[in-house]
């Protein structure tokens, strides 16, 4: 194994980091320096991810064996050093964040990065919290993670300033700190009982813990789920992820669209682990997935703003996931993963294009807000005066023509991507949990869960079809009042990009489930995990 | 020395809980503070409650658990600490920009008449 391949697991986390640490040692006003180091960063981000994603499966099975690498930071070995670990699931994930995150900075060098500073250099952060998120298999090292990605996510939440955004992210962390304790005292708990952070470790001991210490691991576990339902936006927990979402400047509200699914993705790994939904079984998670599923539907119908609905459709998706996860059916894993990896990059690309329509209406952009929205950054750094964030649309660049046809079009696509409605890869997704739901309907003996999820994924499309007609009346057909805006190539061609891979993923979609039909099989037999991670003599209790 | 940290935790988390759901963001964020603080100390406690016990053994010490002070939760409170400071001092500086939007400490930004 040659020097890259060895150390090619840990690049998702070190070129973001080296990338955001190289972009703060140029001014704000360096642009051009800034962006060639955050455009690297992120090309070299789908590169690695793309080699991670192809190692993985079977066609490369002599690099990794059962596609799941492992690399153990500073040489020490498994339970004893951090490591890292990729597998099927990790590699779809990490790929899933590069390809995302460059069309959001692509669009946001449009204008948006300039609202506010160091917008860069956050986005890295948050990237690489992401990545190393998906990739650590150290309990403690999933907080910090989880840490890393949350600091970069309030400061880019309340990037561009204006009193709609701080109120939002005062609640935001304020919220996400609750949950931060939550996921300690969880971590505490089970470090208590098990006596190690491994991930690994901690499922080949939990089976055979004693019935005394069980009770204690067990509560842990089930904070610790909290903590990821937060995260996730389950419904009682979830109050705080529309004002934010829709406050958020659209290209941060599109990244952030991947980053209620660290949650789902925590979830999962754990309840496969495990071998038991988190929290508390599978009872829990997938009524809550179900009244989250209600809320977003509910979220959808009431929301008269674009930006809202979709940040209710987020919701929506989160819910559909944990319900789908929650029903504890094998069969249902891969589906529910091809239902992710769909509903992030339609709500990605949606969140985007309501940047554009935002400015159909009037003059003034949604976002619009007076210069004493910037009370310490401006002053404090000293990049000069703000750009007017009332005459965007006077920038140099290449408009594209026809923008209302484009603007049109691609408000459509998003449209039946996130509702899940035929011909694109949306209904494919649905249409693969649906008929998963069903076998386990003629299989399982308990018909009410099944049927709830059936029923209520079904109702989802159609109430988001309902939302998504009313607003796309509005905006496109009357006349009223309607102002044609000048596009740019820089951010029409993101939500084009985001749009064409869904529709390859459409035509793709042979592929692709076979691909995360082998992910969920890793994550259907937690053995091969522990297998991979673990030297043979770790695995009994310390 | 269980049952006084076992009330110590209990009575910052009451504390903190109690503070954290008030309507004015100076008593939310104290909440916090106090409810970091009881996280930190059960974590210490994950590691058992002992006294006079090396973190680091030597060689030829003998092995066994209950002979030494586990340090790996001493280890984790240190990263909660700084990680729960720098997040409160973030959470402070977005309080005081709220303030001077608005006017007011109310954490939604606007007072309701009671």
């Amino acid at each position: 194994m040659n020097f890259w391949l060895q150390h090619l697991l840990v690049l998702p986390i070190v070129i973001p980091l080296v990338a955001a640490a190289a972009m703060l040692l140029f001014a704000e006003s360096r642009r051009v320096p800034r962006l060639l180091i955050a455009l690297t960063a992120c090309l070299g981000q789908i590169t690695v991810a793309s080699a991670l994603l192809f190692f993985t499966t079977d066609s490369a099975p002599y690099i990794w064996r059962e596609g799941i690498g492992t690399y153990s930071i500073g040489g020490w070995p498994a339970p004893f050093g951090i490591v890292l670990v990729v597998d099927r699931l990790s590699a779809l994930m990490i790929t899933l964040t590069a390809v995302l995150a460059l069309p959001v900075l692509v669009y946001s060098t449009a204008r948006w990065d300039r609202l506010s500073v160091h917008y860069h250099p956050l986005l890295q952060f948050l990237l690489m919290g992401l990545n190393g998120a998906f990739l650590t298999g150290d309990l403690f090292n999933l907080f910090v993670f989880f840490e890393i990605l949350l600091a970069a996510s309030y400061a880019l939440l309340l990037h561009g300033g204006g009193t709609r955004r701080v109120k939002s992210a005062l609640h935001f962390i304020v919220v996400n700190l609750t949950a931060t304790f939550a996921f300690l005292i969880g971590v505490a708990l089970i470090y208590s009982v098990v006596g190690t952070l491994n991930m690994a470790q901690i499922a080949a001991i939990w089976p055979s813990l004693r019935s005394g210490d069980r009770g204690i691991a067990e509560a842990g576990a089930a904070i610790l789920g909290i903590a990821f339902l937060v995260k996730a936006a389950c419904w009682p927990l979830n109050f705080w992820l529309p004002s934010a979402y829709t406050a958020a400047e659209p290209p941060v509200a599109a990244v952030f669209s991947i980053t209620t699914k660290v949650g789902v993705y925590a979830i999962l790994r754990f309840s496969s682990l495990l071998q038991e939904p988190l929290p508390l079984g599978g009872t829990w998670l997938f009524f809550g997935g179900v009244a989250t599923m209600v809320f977003g539907i509910g979220g959808m119908l009431a929301a008269r703003q674009l930006q809202r609905v979709v940040a209710f459709s987020v919701v929506l998706s989160s819910g559909t996931l944990l319900a789908a996860v929650g029903l504890g059916a094998s069969a249902l894993i891969a589906p529910t993963l091809l239902y992710m990896t769909v509903s992030v990059l339609a709500s990605g690309a949606f969140f985007m294009l309501t940047g554009m329509t935002g400015r159909m209406r009037d003059a003034a952009p949604e976002t619009a807000h007076s210069p004493s929205a910037h009370p310490v950054t401006y002053t404090a750094f000293q990049v000069g005066e703000p750009p007017d964030p009332q005459e965007p649309d006077a920038e140099v660049g290449i408009a594209i023509p026809a923008a209302m046809a484009f603007l049109g079009l691609a408000f459509v696509c998003c449209a039946l991507l996130v509702t899940g409605m035929p011909p694109l890869a949306g209904f494919i997704a649905k249409l693969a949990v649906l008929s998963a739901a069903f076998q386990g309907l003629t299989s399982g003996t308990d018909a009410l869960r099944p049927w709830l999820l059936i029923a209520l994924t079904i109702v989802g499309g159609f109430a988001g079809l309902i939302a998504l007609c009313r607003i796309g009346m509005r905006l496109f057909w009357s006349v009223t009042g309607r102002a044609t805006p000048r596009l740019r190539i820089i951010e029409a061609g993101p939500v084009a990009f985001l749009i064409l891979l869904c529709i390859v993923l459409t035509a793709a979609a042979g592929p692709m489930m076979t691909y995360v039909d082998s992910a969920a099989r890793t994550l259907n037999d937690p053995e091969t995990y522990i297998r991979a991670v673990l030297p043979r003599t770790q695995r009994a209790s310390p | 020395m269980e049952l006084v940290c076992a009330l110590a935790i209990g009575v910052l988390v009451a504390a903190g809980t109690w503070l954290l759901l008030r309507p004015r963001t100076f008593e939310v964020i104290i909440g916090l503070s106090l409810l970091s603080y009881a996280v930190n100390l059960l974590i210490f406690a994950t590691g058992r409650l002992v006294i006079d016990r090396p973190a680091i053994i030597g060689a030829n010490a003998a092995s066994g658990s209950g002979l030494y002070a586990d340090p790996v939760p001493q280890s984790l409170v240190l990263t909660a600490i700084v990680i729960s400071f720098a997040t409160t001092a973030l959470l402070l500086v977005v309080l005081l920009v709220l303030r001077g939007l608005t006017g007011t400490d109310h954490v939604d930004g606007q007072e309701f008449d009671t």
